[in-house]
Formats: C-alpha cells, structure tokens, sequence
C-alpha cells in the first residue's frame, strides 16, 4: 500500500472544473490508466482521494495536489504519464511521489493576480495600489459557509506583495495565508475596487504559482 | 479562450459546460478540413451529453477525413443573456468558433418542446432563421431525431430533414454537401439532389393545400421530389457503428454512465407509443459484440456504472447470457449495471436482484392504466397479478419504496378506470404488508400521472386529447380517492402537455405560430422554468389559428395527415386496425408471440428480429 501525491498543472478550460467534478474526474483518470484506488472500508465504500487545497473555479494553478491511496507499494514512478493519457484539456501531472509531508504543513500560497484594464491603466495606479496595502487594514465583504456577510482584513493574511505594470495590465506577485484561515487572492482585486473606485480594474486573473511551509521552504 | 467567453464565464452557473476541452472530445486541424459541421442539441449540455445518438453520429461524422463535427447546446439563460449583452455569437465547443460559419448546422431533435431552442440557437448563432431567408449553400440548416417524424411545424426553418437513423444517410448527404462545394452548386439544386438520398426530406419541395375547414387536401411534391419519404434504418445492428471510445465530461450530466445499446425496436407494440412504432422493426445487436463493447467502453472511460439500453430491455434475447458473461468482468472493475424500462414481471425481477448490489431504493413500474380493461385497450400487456407479485418480491427483498406511473386520458377511459388507480396504489400497499421485511423502515408508494399526448404516427394519432378541464376533473377524482399518508400523489399542471399535443400533431401554418412564440421569447420550453402558456396563446391569436384545432379534435381515419407523406415503415392500415380493437378491447399479441404484420420488415426485407 503507497499514499501517493499528484502535483499537477490546472489551467484553460480545465480551470472551470469545480472541486467535486474534479474529484469524480481524476477517479476516471485512474481507472482509465488502470490504477485502482484503495477504498475506504465503510457501508459505502469511496476511492481514498483527496485535494489539497481545492482551487476557486475560474482560477489557474501550476502546484495542485491531490494525495490518494492505492494498493500496490510503489513510489510512484511511470503514474504521471500513464495519467495523462487520459486527461482532460488543461489538466497536466506534473509529477507523482509518496506523500511525505502531512498536508496541515504548508502555509504561505504564491500567486500571480493580474488586473485587466481595458481602457489603460490609469496614472500613478501602482503607487496607489503600494500605498493601499501598506495600510495595517483594508476590509473586503467575503460570504461566509453560512452564506452571510463578513469583514476580513486582508493584510495580515499577506506575507509579500509586489506589483508591476505591463500594457493594460497590473500584475501582483502575492504570498498569502493559504490555510487557517487562507486568503483567496481574487479578494485582493475586490479590496481594490472598494478602496479605490477610480481604480477598479476591469477583470481579475488569478494563478497559483508555489505552495511554502512556515519556513518558506517549498511544499511538495 | 475567447477574452469576452473569458470575462462572461465566472458569472455563470456550471461555467464547465460551456468549455468543450472533454476527454476524447475530438480536435482537427483546420488546414486538413473541408468541411464544419456545427451539431446541435436543441437543450442544455447536461441533457445533449446524455443522448446516445448525438454520440453515435459524433463519432460516425469525424470518422470521415475531411469532416470535423463539433457540439453546440443552448446555454442556460444566465449564459444566454451574457452572450447576448457580449454581443458573442453561439459558438461551438471544440474550436469555439462561431457556427453561423460552418457549413452545416445539423440539429438532433427529440421533443418538438425543443422547437424553440432550435429557433433560438439559430438566432444567437445570427443565422436567418427562415430557409427562404438563407440563399446561400452554406450554412446549410438540418434537422434529424424522433421529433422529425412530423417536422411540419418547423418545415419552413430547416433545409432538410433526416428521417430514421441517421449513421448512414448523414455520410451519404456530406458527400452530397462536399460534391455541391467543389462544383459550386447552388442551394437549390443541392436540396433537388438531396431529396433522392433515402430519408432525406426536403420540406421546400412539397406544397400543401388545406381544405376550408383547415384540415390538408393535399401533399405535392415538385422538382421530381418523392411522392413518400421512407425513414432510413441500420438494418444489421453487428455493422452499425457503437462509440466504445467516447466523450468523458468533466462535469456531472443526466445519464453520468456508459450506455449499452442492445438491439433497436420494441416487440411490445402499446399503442399510445410512438418510439415503439417508429423504431421498428426489431434489431438485435449480438451478444458477443455487446460484450466487447461493453468491456471497450468501461475501460477506455473509466465509468463504474453501465445501464443496458433499449426500449424494453427485458426482452432482449441473449440478455441472461450477456449479464453472465459480464459479471466476473463487473466483479473485477467495481461496476454496477443498470436496466431501465423495467418490465414487472418475473423474470426482469430475477434479473434485477442479481444486478442489484449495495444500496436498494426504490423501484419504478409503468402499469400506464387503473384497470385491465384500460390497459388492453391500450395494448399494455401487464397484469396486476404480474404488478404486485414484481412488488411483493421487491418489498421482500428489501426495497422499500415504488414508483407507479400512470397516464389520464387515453382512449376509451372512464372514470372507473382513473379511480382504480387509487385501488392499484392500495394492492401494492396491502402486498407491502405481506412481505416486507422490515416493517420499521416503512414504505414510500408514489403514483404519478400525466397528461396523455396523442402522437403521430401511433394508433391514437386521429384521438384527441382530453381538455384541460377535464383532465383536471380526473385529477380531481383520483385525488380523493387516495387517502393513505403512504401514497403519494404527484401530478403536474401541465400546460406543457396541452402545446406538445399541439405542436406534435401540427401542420406546417404553425410555423408562423413557432416564429410568433419564439420572438416572445420562447426558447427552452422544454423547461417549465421557460414555458409560458399565455406566450403561446397569444403567438396563436396572433396568427388566425385555434390550437385546439390541433390537439383536441377527433379526426378521421380518411383524414390526410400532415405527416401522411412521411412512411416510418409500419402501414396506416395497421395502425387504424390497432386503433379500432382499442375499441374493441381486443390485444395484439406482441411481435416474438405473433407477427401482427405492421409492415415494417419491408426496411430490412427480412424477418425482424422480434
């Protein structure tokens, strides 16, 4: 028996499979590529898959994990290509290995937002933007599990920010609190249309790049 | 990705459907081909996905070098309206291009309630939506499905329609297609070739003429066109093309399993029933073949659950040798199997109890009528002794909960006949108390009714459907006569039912109707969330026409269909033969017991598999 870990690449059409269609996807996956999955020994029994750090439809990522379990002992080597066989279009493993590290252990989530302004990005916005979060507070609306209303104060849920302009375009390379409680990058583009109205963008990109531990070491 | 589809899709529900990039989703090289074909399903990509003909024919047109065949579904209305506001036009999953570009826009037709998302389609793809309107070759607008059967509602938006099955006579027209590309030929003579190409039916070249009291005088075709269009069938089930290797989606759809078609046709012969007339003659698959299929389909899709499909899979000949044949193989790989269209009687529960493992819910019978007198006038061959012996194993094995369908309004039936619906519902109650296991759980009877739809093509076709009132009347009185918390009573208002009696028995002046209704908005109407009965009251006002005319009168059987020029195979004269022993109460035996001649062996010119 192997507890094994996929990291792999979610992005393009891909990015619009929600997490539970995810799951029943990547079952198939495996049965496709002929690798059958440890069940669980209850009434019903379910395939031992789990995703690490389900990823907000509409977003890309270059570092998922999903940790599964199956029968045979192996460290992994030859899944990753028999999986992507059988992917859907934007789904790539990148890599699968035994999984060593418990998934409690990562904290700090990289990624790259990136505003679109359609009609140029209007003077002196990045520095607006530096100032915005060198605050001790910016409150953004999020919905809670019990679907109403709460004020979060993003910035002591951010380790780094670093903003750069391109044509059209601001883009944040963020680390962020990923678990307990994480921050979903996307809210930093909401702080920022409610901040700053006149600087609201367009639309918001969102792209996870690394996962960190608490030492900044990376998380696989 | 298309920037607006890009900025459209985080504000939409389940934005997976509107993406294509599935496994197995087929992509060319647009260098390498010459012909685009844009297949639309008329209904939302949970329900096209489903339909196991929209993937034969998938797979049957990319098989052709040269032809790239792509999906289309109606978005849902929140999509609808973004693309709308975007100003995007209805685009085609696996390029994402545009299908007002493509060639052919081929639609898969099911339900005429689907005739409005046709029109709708056409419209957010901004292509004309009259055929007279589109001079051009291209795009060429073509319909295919059971809906097709009678498409005079809808004859003056499509070029053509194909009847029957469509794996062969589809290749056939896009050679026709490809010729009239390279040659240059115009759309005209195109449809004047295409209308000799076996089930192809070219509405454009027949004229209609009406009588004063508004029934048709005549069908006449012109330019040479066949007087009648024959449907086209496979007539060998082991060379018709089966998709082992097909679309996985990566969101959840309708019918979320691999589906094994058994054979074509019904030996059952209920004459409200319009697939087990149209589909005929019987074609059985092997079972051998059934078996590979069944083994390719599971492993290159990677689905743990099959349901073995047909019209009434009971009577497939080899079936307790298939599912022998396939157990270690399901015992290997975890998968359950499924048989719908249950028949209640013994040997389809023995079967059931064997394929059934794990969890037991419910189960669902069709006895159609209260009484056997009904259900002989009908032709449906069930008892109740065969009903409630099915229920008593059930219960005895565990399951704790049935469904019973039902329909109001057909032929010959009396009030006697709806109140013993609420007896079946009791006797299956009091069977419950015989034999059921655990007492504790309780049981959940339901009796669902609906409004019976006269169809063409079947024996009721000259019957006319019961008005509203009346239907509600019977409602009514059935109503009281349930009084058990354990029964549960389901119907529906349908209004829906009274426009699809409409719209299925209807002749080619409701086109103007379909156009009225849709520029009201009219599009999903499948869909009570979309269907508005006033909408459609008014498109009718509108155009000088009673749709009651359509639905509720009784026509003759020297009447002229509006569909008479269309032959599925079976002969009107057996269909008015199964009309008058409704009358009489007298059953037709099924095909397997005896031939009844219905004619429709003439599309093999052989015995049917029966």
């Amino acid at each position: 028996m192997a507890k094994l870990r996929l990291l792999f690449v979610k992005e393009n059409q891909a990015s619009y499979i929600s997490h539970l269609d995810l799951m029943r996807t990547f079952q198939r996956v495996f049965l496709r590529a002929g690798i059958h999955l440890k069940h669980s020994q209850g009434f019903h029994p379910h395939p031992l898959i789990s995703i690490v750090l389900p990823l907000p439809v509409g977003q890309s990522s270059d570092c998922e994990l999903l940790d599964f379990e199956i029968e045979q002992d192996t460290d992994g080597a030859g899944i990753a290509e028999k999986l992507n066989e059988g992917l859907p279009a934007g789904l790539l493993v990148r890599d699968c290995y035994r999984a060593e590290r418990p998934a409690r252990d990562f904290a700090y989530l990289r990624a790259r937002l990136e505003l679109d302004y359609d009609h140029g990005v209007p003077d002196g916005t990045l520095d607006a933007l530096r100032e915005l979060f060198s605050r001790d507070e910016v409150l953004v609306e999020k919905r809670t599990k019990h679907k109403d209303l709460a004020q979060i104060n993003v910035i002591p849920l951010i380790q780094s920010i670093e903003w750069c302009e391109a044509e059209n375009l601001v883009t944040a390379d963020v680390v962020c609190a990923a678990q307990n409680p994480g921050l979903n990058p996307a809210l930093l583009s909401q702080a920022v249309a409610a901040a700053l109205p006149d600087r609201a963008s367009d639309f918001a990109r969102v792209r996870r790049v690394e996962l960190y531990d608490k030492d900044m070491n990376l998380f696989r | 990705m298309d920037k607006r589809l890009e900025r459209i899709l985080p504000r939409v529900q389940k934005p997976a459907r509107y993406v294509g990039g599935e496994y197995n989703a087929v992509m060319k090289d647009k260098a390498r081909v010459d012909t685009r074909v844009a297949f639309c399903f008329p209904d939302t990509y949970e329900i096209g996905m489903s339909n196991l003909g929209m993937r034969i024919l998938y797979g049957v047109m990319n098989n052709m070098d040269g032809v790239w065949c792509e999906r289309c579904f109606h978005p849902w209305g929140d999509m609808e309206e973004e693309m709308r506001r975007a100003q995007m036009p209805l685009y085609a999953l696996e390029s994402g291009d545009p299908i007002g570009d493509f060639d052919v826009i081929a639609f898969s037709v099911g339900y005429e309630m689907a005739f409005p998302a046709m029109l709708n389609m056409l419209d957010l793809a901004g292509v004309p939506l009259r055929t007279s309107r589109r001079e051009a070759l291209s795009p060429l607008v073509i319909a295919g499905g059971t809906a097709m059967y009678n498409c005079e509602p809808i004859a003056d938006f499509i070029d053509l329609a194909l009847l029957g099955e469509g794996e062969e006579q589809i290749v056939e027209l896009l050679e026709l297609y490809r010729q009239a590309k390279r040659e240059g030929w115009d759309k005209g003579a195109f449809l004047r070739r295409a209308c000799h190409i076996g089930g192809v039916y070219v509405p454009s070249l027949y004229d209609v003429s009406y009588n004063d009291d508004g029934t048709v005088k005549a069908i006449t075709p012109r330019d040479g066109a066949p007087a009648r269009v024959r449907k086209r069938i496979v007539t060998d089930m082991d060379k018709a093309y089966y998709p082992a290797k097909t679309i996985v989606p990566s969101t959840e759809i309708v019918q979320d399993r691999v589906t094994l078609e058994l054979f074509r046709g019904c030996i059952r012969g209920c004459r409200f029933c319009q697939a087990g007339y149209v589909y005929r003659p019987v074609r059985n698959r092997s079972k051998d073949l059934c078996a590979q299929y069944a083994r390719e389909s599971v492993e290159d899709s990677g689905y743990q659950e099959m349901t073995l499909s047909s019209l009434s899979t009971s009577d497939y000949r080899g079936l307790v040798e298939l599912c022998d044949e396939l157990e270690p193989f399901c015992e290997q790989k975890h998968l359950s199997l499924s048989l719908p269209s249950l028949r209640a009687d013994n040997f389809s529960m023995a079967l059931m109890e064997r394929l059934q493992k794990g969890r037991k819910t419910g189960l669902t019978f069709a006895p159609e009528a209260g009484t056997q007198r009904l259900r002989d006038a009908i032709n449906k061959n069930l008892t109740e002794d065969d009903l409630l012996e099915s229920c008593r194993r059930a219960f005895a094995g565990g399951y704790s909960a049935v469904k019973l369908y039902f329909m109001l309004g057909l032929p010959t039936e009396t009030d006697e006949d709806v109140a013993a619906i609420a007896d079946v519902a009791a006797h299956v109650m009091h069977a419950w108390r015989e034999s059921a296991t655990n007492k504790n759980r309780g049981v959940r009877i339901t009796v669902s009714t609906s409004w019976f739809v006269p169809k063409p093509h079947t024996a009721f076709q000259w019957e006319p459907q019961i008005p509203i009132e009346e239907y509600e009347r019977r409602v009514a009185l059935l109503r009281e006569r349930i009084n058990t918390k354990t029964v549960t009573y389901n119907w529906h208002p349908s209004p829906t039912s009274f426009m699809e009696a409409v719209i299925s028995r209807g002749d080619r002046r409701l086109c103007d109707v379909l156009e009225a209704a849709f520029r009201k908005g009219a599009k999903l109407d499948a869909w009570e969330d979309y269907f508005s009965l006033p909408r459609w009251l008014e498109a009718f006002d509108e155009c000088g026409l009673d749709p009651h005319f359509y639905a509720n009168r009784r026509r003759e059987h020297g009447e002229v269909m509006p569909w008479a020029h269309i032959d599925v195979g079976v002969s009107d004269a057996f269909l008015m033969r199964e009309h008058d022993r409704c009358y009489e109460g007298v059953t037709t035996p099924d095909c397997r017991t005896k031939c009844s001649a219905c004619g429709a062996n003439c599309l093999i010119g052989r015995a049917c598999d029966g």
